[in-house]
């Protein structure tokens, strides 16, 4: 991808000759011919150190030799380097050997009943670069046996080699420095200060890159051998950062999931909710067979031919729309979309099962759909500008790639929010500190470069005028924009048109040769050509009478910004719910559909940039069917084919729609309303979501969520003054439909806000006060 | 015979020899004034000139460490000077600046205004808490002097206890706040050290031996010493000697001299084994009494010049305790940081415990013998070979020592009789 | 206990005295020891909070040096050096004597928090050998009963003057102030060098027998 031209140096290790770019380390010039320097501080995405002292090797420089072996690992090519690896060197040989030696003469050899067995580096390069037999025959150093260092990771300082692997990624990477190196000499131990657990959302790469068995997750301790594991390759649904991912399956149960390695994406990092929150597939509520509501309003459970025929039938009798969750796979979004047109009729549709706005439709149909904003373009940023997006709490290796580019080169970050973040004050960000509601005012005012990147997140819909001016600034500086939904399937489904606006690739409804476009391949003779109502809309319709059906996929209708509408309408409707498991949906369903899981299935997702990140069903023997193989099922059973009965031959139509060069959807400017002025006790409400917080698809995982930050309710020092509030007072916030009592926490926010999070425990806004950002609320200290 | 060259020492002995005015009774800071009149680069070829070499122990030529400071690049350089002494056998530092602070206050001006620094920082080690007062005290009447705040900083800057921030870029870890761990060299300091900016890492004699050198010229330098050793330099004689202490003297001096000019071994003793450098320096024995003790002699014979800490001990000395001891004390201070040392300190520790106490064997030698290949040139930094150095050298020298544990199944010495009180009742 | 306004103002002056502030941890945390007697919870919180470091990163500090104590030492903390050089010449026999004294171990303290003990490594001071250790300040050339004495001086609450330092003892906390590089005005007593420093140059001073 790189344009710049790249210097190739020459060597030769071991006799061989290899050319690689100026400023290669040895030890992965080595690499390149195949041979392995055995190593463990060395990491190739952390700064080297060259502690361990493993990889030495014998090295001369155009016929000068270095007096003594180097670490291959710290030592960049130069032009006439010969290299002499423990294969052509006895004595690099011979100090790899003694090191090794060393290194085992504090370890435990606990092998049998250690995690790591199997797949140990230690265990490996022990056997392949070590001797059989020890001289030490005196007496080990001794800890006490693991010891937690948060909820979700133990450590066992015994097995420990001192690599600095894990306090190196948690300073350099995560800039989370809660585990460092203490004590000294043989006595250096990693730890965490006592009264501060290694509470970092990114604390699981510690455990997958320890070199031995060090550090362990919970979740996976004394639960099985690598070698009974079945690995497959797959792609996190967690948000749309986009993560590449390793399942771990026995015996049809997920066991782990670890990073995999792209290094376009997530390099070889992800976050600890990608990486242990998998339990809710197993979770106990999960549905199992097709229901149908009886007479008598219960619902039983009934067969595959008994339930399509009911959902066709109570489909055919009205007018239906679709709601699609935004965590769909591309493949079944684009099903939802498919179904909806053909076999509905309607543009009725919506993945936004959260707060949404009409300019964010048009937003995204005008300037998201088909946009090509990458990590790349984060790297080159001369400036990236954060819009209603905290990178840590919701994408967040959106925020490793920012932070990482942040301590390469500072790249220059500001946020406009109503609230200094940790993860903002990690990038050492600019704040600009506005008022809920206030913000579109604060992007006009920026200047940006070509060069420059927006990256707006969906909380850009929650203020009129925002995603307008993310607009106007794109178009006045030339800087790119690019959109950061929280969930993994939003992008996807915009791209599969499961919009009420647009049709797939972009295609305007509204423009008579899109839909000709779609139609041809779709072989209908025509498609709807109003643009189809949103959630909200879709809901009023419903309780309007207007709307008699309704498709419900993955959607909780809690997420919205007025449930009691949500929830009147789907008890209203005749809905059918494709769900994995029994949820506030399920128990207003006429007819209940289980679906599977996204480890039983193939698919994939498009992450933030548009990317595909495809994967093969993790769980090789499931019966649980996709989305889109029962939605073709039932579009069969009303006899109008939509001919998806599986990923591939989604996938080859989509591939057959081929680009859309008509014109894009164009927006219309919204201004901000007027902003309320507060006082007393009344604030703005603004919140986000965290990253571990009460989450669908966090059941079920209690030692991840013993690591989730304090629910507390931050405002301003200046009002914390008035009110006479200090740290750890009790709040209590009020709307018209209920309250929250939160600890207060006096930080760094706008006067006339107070921040909360959106759904941690304790502190569900939505479902406790049903606003989230930019309602007044009025606050009494209890 | 040759003469002692009291320089640094000339004014020891006078009560108020560490005050500003003591300092300036005999022409303290007319160098710096000098030296501020002159142009940086100057300076710098007069340094040169004079053949000064580090005093800290590796020897390095001060004035070309000076000169790697690159020149007009618009940034800060640091001066941070090495007062961290701390290498056992070593202690000449310590008594320099109780007795005189102000000369390596004067040669950090004069050193800053060559590399083109503003601020200098003194490195000393903690435990030494009234050379602390007296350095903190002369950096206070130098700034109400008007000696430093013009353009010239000097910040004191205390230890806590760790001999591995003697290593030059543990010790800028350790001034910049972190664990006093090695870095990894490149960068060296001259193009990355204090702040990743340009900085000279000097020991204090080094900086303190300025002053006079702008004073009196190179020339009078260079006349001091050996062809390659140029000027007169602090021996610390210390161990079992009728009288230890200071001895200023020009480079290449014997240790016979010294003891025959200091009053000689214990009286009623023979020498048996001494450091030339302090404990990182391989041993020497009787016969390298007359080794030259400068850095090409002192090399030549198979040690190093070092900090010229000679350590004297006689025949009531059991070495293998000696070197068990020393063994220790680089296990009690490896950083941590690498294999080698870390583990490898371990290990040898318990080796030579079990050999001092008759538990070993002769397959025991070779074994620590091979530990100590493994560690030597293995490790991150110099702490680990110098921790092999007291064991190789003294197996080379006293196998038969070793040995005799083995065969009598403990030490065949009586501690009492090398302790300074022996007979005394104690 | 709490650190006071003035303590926190004093703590600024510190960082002030560095170009960048987290250099400063080292003397803030010989700070903290002046007024809590050890590296308390507290101390490494407040260090933390004034560097914007993570507590972690303190402690991982104070842990790797020696004169940064986790636990309480004495009023007085002994130190006697047992490297090579001093142990051989009394060290061993100094150390063993004060532990059988004082009834404490390596490292404890007596019960009546005066005075502390620890094998200390080389001070700097080899030409003294062998060397006692109070507070950092150097007692010379000491024997197994002067150290018991000197010792017993401190129990007593009048400890005996340093060999080469103030004209009194410090304790350990105005000792910890002194290190935390605040200056205690006694930078002028004692003498300005002991009788092996000079040696060489009355030597050359022909001022020997």
């Amino acid at each position: 991808m790189t344009t710049e031209v790249v210097d190739m140096i020459t060597v030769v290790v071991d006799g061989f000759e290899v050319s690689v770019p100026k400023g290669t380390l040895v030890i992965r010039a080595a690499e390149q011919l195949g041979i392995q320097i055995p190593r463990f501080c060395d990491h190739p995405l952390l700064d080297p150190v060259g502690a361990c002292r493993q990889c030495l090797v014998d090295i001369e420089i155009n016929g000068r030799a270095f007096p003594k072996p180097q670490a291959s690992c710290t030592i960049p090519v130069e032009p006439g380097m010969i290299v002499k690896t423990q294969l052509t060197s006895p004595v690099a040989e011979k100090a790899q050997r003694g090191v090794m030696e060393l290194l085992l003469i504090n370890h435990p050899l606990d092998c049998p009943v250690c995690d790591k067995g199997g797949e140990c580096p230690l265990q490996n390069q022990a056997m392949s670069n070590g001797q059989g037999e020890t001289r030490f025959e005196g007496v080990k150093r001794t800890f006490q046996k693991p010891i937690n260092i948060s909820s979700q990771v133990l450590l066992d300082r015994e097995r420990c080699v001192l690599c600095a692997r894990c306090t190196r990624f948690s300073e350099q990477i995560a800039s989370d420095p809660f585990i460092t190196l203490n004590e000294r000499g043989a006595l250096q131990q990693v730890g965490i200060y006592e009264n501060k657990p290694f509470e970092s959302y990114f604390s699981g790469n510690t455990v997958q890159i320890c070199p031995v068995g060090a550090l362990t997750g919970a979740a996976y301790r004394f639960r099985a051998r690598p070698f009974d594991l079945v690995s497959t390759p797959s792609a996190c649904e967690h948000c749309a950062s986009g993560c590449d991912m390793r399942t771990d399956v026995r015996r049809g149960k997920t066991l782990r999931r670890l990073a995999g390695d792209d290094s376009t994406v997530n390099e070889e990092w992800n976050c600890d909710k990608g990486r242990w929150a998998f339990k809710y597939v197993t979770s106990v509520d999960r549905l199992t067979t097709p229901m149908v509501r009886n007479a008598s309003g219960e619902l039983v459970a009934a067969s595959w031919p008994e339930a399509l025929a009911a959902a066709a039938k109570g489909l055919k009798a009205s007018k239906a729309a679709v709601l699609v969750g935004g965590r769909a796979t591309y493949e079944d979004a684009y099903g939802y979309s498919k179904f909806a047109r053909v076999a509905l009729g309607t543009n009725d549709i919506d993945f936004r099962s959260r707060l949404s706005s009409n300019e964010e439709r048009e937003f995204l149909a005008a300037r998201v759909v088909g946009s090509t904003t990458t990590y790349l373009d984060i790297d080159r940023a001369d400036h990236v500008l954060l819009v209603g997006f905290e990178p840590e709490e919701e994408s967040p290796i959106v925020f490793l790639r920012l932070n990482k580019q942040v301590r390469k080169r500072a790249l220059k970050v500001t946020a406009i929010a109503t609230k200094l973040s940790i993860g903002v004050e990690k990038l050492k960000g600019e704040f600009i500190k506005v008022a809920p509601g206030a913000e579109a005012a604060a992007i006009a005012s920026q200047s940006l470069t070509s060069k420059s990147v927006i990256l707006v997140g969906e909380r850009g819909a929650e203020s009129a005028g925002v995603l307008s001016a993310v607009g106007a600034l794109a178009d006045s500086s030339s800087a790119k924009i690019a959109w950061i939904p929280r969930r993994a399937g939003e992008r996807g489904a915009l791209e599969a048109g499961a919009i009420g606006n647009v049709l797939p690739g972009g295609r305007p409804v509204t423009d008579a040769s899109a839909r000709v476009d779609i139609a041809a391949v779709w072989g209908t003779d025509s498609l709807p050509s109003a643009e189809g109502k949103s959630t909200q809309e879709i809901y009023a319709a419903v309780n309007a009478g207007e709307i008699g059906a309704l498709v419900v996929g993955g959607v909780d209708p809690l997420d919205g910004e007025n449930s009691q509408s949500a929830l009147a309408a789907l008890e209203k409707a005749f809905v059918v719910s494709l769900e994995i498991a029994s949820s506030t949906v399920t128990q207003h369903a006429d007819v209940v559909l289980p679906v599977a899981a996204v480890t039983e299935k193939s698919g994939s997702f498009l992450n933030w940039e548009g990317r595909p990140r495809s994967f093969d069903a993790a769980v090789q023997d499931s019966l649980n069917r996709s989305d889109l193989r029962i939605l073709s099922m039932i579009a069969e059973e009303m006899g109008t084919s939509i001919n998806l009965g599986t990923v591939t031959a989604a996938i080859k139509e989509i591939a057959s729609l081929g680009k859309w060069d008509g014109a894009r959807a164009s927006m219309s400017k919204v201004s901000a309303p007027a902003q309320p002025s507060v006082s007393g006790d009344q604030f703005i409400l603004t919140s986000w979501r965290r990253l571990l917080d009460l989450g669908t698809l966090q059941q079920g995982e209690e030692n991840l969520a013993g690591t989730a930050r304090a629910t507390v309710a931050v405002i301003s020092p200046k009002r914390a003054g008035a009110l006479g509030v200090v740290d750890g007072d009790k709040l209590k916030i009020s709307t018209s439909l209920g309250s929250v009592t939160l600890s207060a926490l006096v930080e760094d926010i706008h006067d006339d806000a107070l921040w909360a999070p959106r759904n941690s425990r304790g502190s569900q806004l939505l479902v406790n006060l049903g606003v989230a950002h930019g309602a007044v609320v009025s606050v009494v200290k209890i | 015979m040759t003469k002692l060259t009291p320089v640094l020492s000339a004014h020891w002995d006078e009560k108020d020899s560490f005050t500003i005015e003591g300092y300036k009774r005999h022409g303290g800071y007319t160098a710096s004034a000098k030296a501020l009149a002159m142009d940086p680069d100057a300076i710098i070829q007069l340094v040169k000139d004079s053949g000064l070499r580090g005093r800290g122990g590796a020897g390095f030529p001060t004035g070309m460490k000076w000169g790697f400071i690159p020149q007009g690049d618009n940034r800060e350089h640091y001066l941070v000077v090495n007062a961290d002494e701390s290498e056992p056998g070593t202690c000449k530092d310590t008594p320099l600046l109780m007795a005189n602070p102000h000369v390596l206050i004067e040669g950090c001006i004069i050193a800053c205004h060559a590399i083109r620094a503003k601020h200098a920082f003194i490195y000393i080690r903690g435990e030494v808490t009234h050379v602390v007062r007296r350095v903190n005290q002369a950096i206070e009447d130098a700034y109400k002097a008007g000696l430093l705040g013009n353009g010239i900083d000097v910040v004191l800057h205390i230890g806590a206890g760790a001999y591995i921030c003697g290593e030059e870029t543990a010790l800028l870890d350790s001034l910049e706040g972190f664990r006093g761990q090695p870095r990894l060299r490149p960068p060296f300091p001259a193009i990355a050290g204090l702040y990743a900016r340009p900085t000279v890492v000097n020991n204090v004699e080094s900086i303190a031996s300025v002053p006079a050198i702008i004073a009196n010229g190179a020339e009078w330098y260079q006349s001091m010493g050996t062809e390659k050793s140029k000027g007169a330099t602090l021996y610390s004689l210390s161990g079992h000697v009728n009288n230890p202490g200071q001895f200023e003297a020009p480079l290449g001096i014997t240790l016979r001299e010294i003891l025959e000019l200091s009053g000689g071994i214990r009286t009623g003793h023979t020498l048996k084994f001494w450091t030339p450098g302090g404990s990182s320096t391989p041993l020497f024995t009787a016969e390298h009494l007359d080794v030259p003790l400068d850095y090409e002699g002192v090399s030549a014979a198979g040690s190093m010049l070092g900090t010229k800490a000679l350590q004297i001990f006689d025949e009531t000395t059991c070495v293998v305790r000696a070197v068990l001891r020393w063994t220790e004390f680089y296990k009690h201070e490896s950083c941590g940081k690498c294999t080698p040392c870390r583990e490898g300190t371990w290990w040898l520790v318990q080796l030579l415990r079990d050999l001092e106490a008759g538990k070993g064997t002769e397959a025991d030698l070779a074994k620590l013998l091979d530990l100590c290949d493994n560690i030597m040139g293995r490790s991150f930094c110099a702490l680990g070979d110098g921790a092999t150095s007291p064991i190789t050298s003294s197996i080379k020298y006293f196998r038969d020592e070793y040995i005799a544990h083995i065969t009598h199944g403990g030490c065949p010495f009586d501690p009492v009789a090398s302790t300074l009180f022996a007979g005394a009742g104690a | 206990m709490a650190f006071s306004q003035e303590d926190l103002a004093i703590m600024e002056t510190i960082i002030k005295r560095y170009p960048r502030p987290r250099s400063a941890i080292m003397p803030l945390l010989h700070f903290v020891q002046s007024r809590a007697g050890y590296v308390t919870n507290e101390g490494i919180e407040i260090i933390a909070q004034q560097l914007e470091l993570a507590a972690a990163e303190v402690t991982a500090v104070s842990t790797f040096y020696t004169q940064y104590k986790p636990t309480p030492v004495g009023e007085y903390h002994v130190g006697v050096c047992t490297n090579t050089l001093c142990a051989i010449m009394g060290g061993d026999a100094i150390m063993e004597g004060l532990k059988d004294h004082l009834g404490i171990e390596n490292d404890g303290v007596t019960a009546d928090g005066k005075v502390s003990l620890e094998h200390i490594e080389c001070n700097a001071a080899c030409d003294y050998a062998p060397v006692v250790m109070a507070n950092w300040e150097f007692y010379d050339n000491q024997t197994v009963q002067s150290a018991k004495d000197l010792v017993d001086s401190m129990r007593a609450g009048n400890p005996k003057p340093p060999t080469r330092g103030p004209n009194t003892l410090v304790t350990w906390k105005q000792a910890s102030e002194v290190l935390a590089g605040l200056n205690d005005g006694r930078a002028n007593e004692g003498v300005q060098a002991g009788g092996p420093t000079l040696l060489g140059l009355k030597i050359a001073k022909g001022e020997t027998k």
